[in-house]
């Protein structure tokens, strides 16, 4: 039996009286697509925060390439080889394209208390940079200050920041949201060449990239997991389409 | 140290916890509504007494003159907002500090070179000054009482308020979440002038009623501005209970910490160093109490905003 | 992207070109001669107000590191300063009056203070670090005016300039003056190069999206404790040029008013530059020099001023030149 690469075990989080996680237990099998799909406030982000430690669950335990993470902070979790990607595009606007990246790089590159020494030119951080980009295909904006991207280049370069950790897991929550035909299309290729190699965590709305991509998918509907199954089940399930998809599909 | 000594000690920890509260409560508002951090609020305190003394010598009444005060402190008070502070609403902290250090430095001076530099001084009412016997052989200013009472009535009216009214419902939910509320079509502008004034008064009418005890100079309201913020750090950002509870706290540990901070480590050593380092500990005792709250809390004691 | 001849704030940090050299250069180099100058010109009050210039420019340099580049506002610097004059001070008041045991206990008083501080700060959010630093502050204010001993609310005064190894290497006005010097070209050597370093890197994008920065997998905390005492240190090292330059102590050295100047002198100057720095504490003093030869109450004419510039000059001095020079056109 292998071992899982995230198990969520129970997990319970309310806010005031308000219950958005309602005892979710779920397994994410190593090397896997694993989409959660569900409607607006179903508590999908909620979930993906607790998991990567930005919230702290109420209840149950989150287990992390069978280590216990659920007291760990993110940073932590981020060490040893959660990454992920905001629903809100979130990099650092100020600093270069590449410089995103390399950061990302850093922080698994040996100590960061060096105080001397330019960060900027250091080729062992610039060079998995210019690669994580190529692969996102930013290569030739590398030189722009992050903040001046367009949305779509944007959620690349999150993406490139995450793959240049080199993550063992692969959190994306809404990586198409607001984009463009042509780029979600570039998005989705560019996972799909991914799969297998990285395991995922894919939190989305745009049914075609979840079907295109996922190979189980888990429904989320008001905090509770309705079912868990592979596409074409989850696809055809009626409590599913009544719950959910039924608005998804005309 | 005798128990009437110990009750005098902690009367003048309620007075001066009270005081704070008074102050506090209207900055810990504008911080939680508006997310405006306002080190110009001790210069409103410092106003409310300058303008209380320069009214009081027109009318020779002391309530005459609490009264004009008021009024003439809420009206500057929205003068620098209309000039100033509506401009610093949204941008980030450290142009709303630096803005508001600037009017400090003004004011300060503005004041010292309208009125001097020597300490004023605003008699009490008569009705209200000498002492009345508490218990035996103890005697209390008056005043002092109806300083407590008057911060605990504003305490109690500002929890009505706060808790039973709509309006207050608007700043607590504002305290919490303003852009939420904004966006539920409440005119934030409006809320924020109303909270703005209320804390504005509320500070004046601080450094009105401590001015017959303390003397009134230029300067005065720096330092407890500074308490009002350890106030509003242990008590919670946007919480008016918060400020409360932290309020007497402070003033309690403040007050005593000074009256017995020698006595008390007389218990532990010789009586020269304890002389020597009473009052650096005794000094100390409130920012230590500050660090320890914050190191378990580090978002104050009741914060308004939830986890 | 206009390649400026000032270290523009940026999130670079580092000095890109040779052209960014121009204005340190050029600061130093009058730095160096003004005690000739001053010779020539039979005007000693400009080495005493370089001097001063100088010194609080060390605590500004410093201060930038934290507010600038690390986004922590600190409301409460100038406890390092008192800490670090303090540390002479009462050295000397007990018969220790050499530079190379207070110097050491200068910077090293600092730097526990702004360890210890730090961990308590850094531990809430953005708004309420101001308050509790400004609260710090303010304790060992008024720690010092209950020191009764070493002069308490009155200050201490000093028998003499330290000593290094016993030689009265600071006795002279110039030759201290150079000392001071020195030790601002250090300071802001040493700040150049960790703005551009590995850690400076993390302390900006922590400063740009701390909580992007934690999910990649820094620890922004241990980060930023690590500037903040950093920074603490080398104001430090400031005060313990202060009270060796004016043989004096007082618990006025860190009251508030004085931290709030500080921010004052890296914000005329210009955040996050560096050069900024040393500009806007050279800024600051003189026209403190020259408004109080105008009125006693100067601060009514500078208070004014400082909300203008915050509403409507940010980025202070180099800011405007910047501006200025875009304009013009100076630049591709």
């Amino acid at each position: 039996m292998t071992t899982p690469m995230l198990r969520l075990d129970s997990l319970r989080k309310g806010f005031g009286g308000i219950i958005v996680t309602n005892n979710v237990t779920l397994d994410v099998m190593p090397g896997e697509v694993h989409a959660i799909i569900g409607p607006n406030g179903a508590g999908k982000s909620t979930l993906v925060n607790q998991i990567s430690g930005l919230l702290a669950p109420d209840a149950g335990g989150i287990l992390f390439d069978g280590r216990d993470v659920t007291a760990l902070p993110p940073h932590a979790r981020a060490q040893i080889g959660m990454a992920r990607s905001f629903q809100i595009t979130s990099i650092l606007p100020k600093f270069p394209v590449l410089e995103n990246v390399a950061l990302a790089v850093q922080a698994r590159s040996g100590s960061s208390f060096r105080f001397f020494g330019r960060a900027a030119d250091e080729r062992e951080l610039n060079l998995p940079a210019s690669d994580a980009l190529e692969q996102v295909g930013l290569a030739g904006r590398a030189d722009v200050p992050a903040g001046d991207l367009s949305h779509g280049e944007k959620r690349a370069l999150e993406l490139a920041m995450a793959l240049a950790m080199k993550p063992k897991l692969l959190l994306l929550d809404e990586p198409m949201a607001g984009m463009a035909r042509e780029d979600s299309d570039r998005q989705v290729g560019l996972l799909k060449r991914l799969k297998g190699q990285v395991t995922m965590i894919l939190v989305e709305h745009d049914m075609a990239a979840v079907f295109a991509l996922a190979d189980r998918i888990s429904v989320l509907i008001r905090g509770q997991l309705l079912t868990t199954g592979l596409p074409e089940d989850v696809r055809a399930d009626p409590e599913v389409i009544t719950a959910y998809l039924g608005e998804q599909m005309e | 140290m005798s128990g009437a000594l110990v009750l005098i000690q902690v009367l003048n920890g309620l007075q001066f916890g009270v005081l704070l509260f008074l102050i506090a409560a209207g900055l810990t508002l504008v911080f939680g509504v508006m997310d405006f951090i306002n080190l110009a609020y001790g210069v409103q305190y410092m106003v409310g007494a300058y303008l209380a003394v320069m009214f009081y010598g027109v009318f020779g009444n002391f309530f005459a003159a609490l009264g004009a005060a008021l009024l003439a402190a809420l009206l500057f008070g929205l003068l620098l907002e209309f000039l100033v502070f509506r401009r610093l609403y949204g941008r980030d902290h450290l142009d709303q500090v630096m803005a508001t250090f600037g009017i400090i430095l003004f004011l300060n001076h503005a004041v010292r070179m309208v009125w001097g530099a020597a300490p004023l001084t605003l008699p009490m009412p008569d009705v209200f000054s000498g002492s009345i016997v508490l218990m035996d052989g103890l005697l209390y200013p008056v005043w002092r009482l109806v300083i407590i009472a008057a911060g605990l009535a504003v305490a109690a009216g500002l929890y009505i308020l706060v808790s039973h009214t709509r309006l207050g419902m608007l700043v607590r939910a504002g305290a919490a979440n303003a852009r939420m509320v904004s966006a539920l079509g409440v005119n934030i502008e409006r809320l924020f002038m109303i909270v703005f004034g209320f804390g504005t008064m509320l500070a004046g009418f601080a450094g009105i009623m401590i001015a017959p005890i303390l003397s009134v100079e230029p300067g005065m309201g720096d330092n407890i501005l500074i308490l009002a913020f350890v106030v509003i750090v242990i008590g919670g950002i946007g919480s008016i209970r918060g400020a409360f509870m932290a309020a007497l706290l402070i003033g309690l540990v403040d007050t005593l910490g000074r009256s017995f901070s020698v006595d008390i480590l007389r218990l532990v050593m010789a009586p020269s160093p304890a002389r020597t380092v009473g009052p650096a500990i005794a000094s100390m005792a409130i920012y230590l109490l500050m660090a320890i709250v914050l190191y378990f809390r580090p978002a104050g004691l009741f914060p308004a905003k939830g986890r | 992207m206009a390649g400026a001849i000032f270290a523009t704030p940026s999130a670079a940090g580092r000095l890109r070109s040779r052209r960014d050299m121009v204005v340190p250069a050029l600061i130093f180099l009058v730095l160096v001669l003004v005690p000739a100058f001053a010779a020539a010109t039979a005007q000693k009050f400009l080495i005493d107000l370089t001097a001063r210039i100088m010194i609080f420019a060390v605590a500004a340099v410093a201060l930038d590191l934290v507010v600038g580049y690390g986004g922590m506002i600190s409301f409460g610097h100038a406890a390092f300063i008192g800490l670090g004059a303090y540390a002479v001070g009462i050295l000397s008041a007990e018969g220790v009056g050499d530079a190379l045991i207070a110097l050491p206990v200068a910077i090293l008083a600092a730097t526990l203070f702004a360890w210890i501080t730090g961990i308590v700060c850094l531990g809430t959010k953005g708004a309420y670090f101001i308050m509790i630093t400004l609260a710090f502050g303010q304790m060992i204010y008024f720690v010092a005016t209950s020191l009764a001993p070493y002069g308490g609310d009155n200050g201490l005064t000093i028998d003499a300039r330290d000593t290094v190894a016993g030689l009265p290497l600071f006795k002279s006005d110039t030759n201290f003056y150079y000392v001071i010097l020195l030790s601002l070209l250090a300071t802001y050597a040493f700040c150049r190069a960790l703005v551009a370093s590995r850690f400076g890197r993390v302390l900006r994008g922590a400063k740009d999206n701390a909580s992007r920065m934690a999910t990649i997998g820094f620890d922004v905390r241990r980060y930023q404790l690590v500037g903040y005492v950093i920074s603490g240190g080398l104001t430090g090292l400031s005060g313990f040029l202060l009270a060796n330059s004016t043989e004096f102590v007082s618990p006025a050295y860190m009251s508030w008013q004085r931290s709030g100047e500080l921010i004052v002198m890296i914000i005329l100057g210009g955040i996050g530059t560096l050069d900024g720095a040393i500009i806007g504490a050279a800024a600051y003093l003189v026209a403190e020099e020259w408004l109080s030869t105008l009125t006693e109450n100067w601060q009514v004419i500078f208070g004014p001023v400082l909300v203008l510039i915050v509403l409507f000059a940010r980025g202070g001095l180099i800011g405007l030149c910047v501006r200025f020079w875009r304009r013009r056109g100076a630049f591709s």
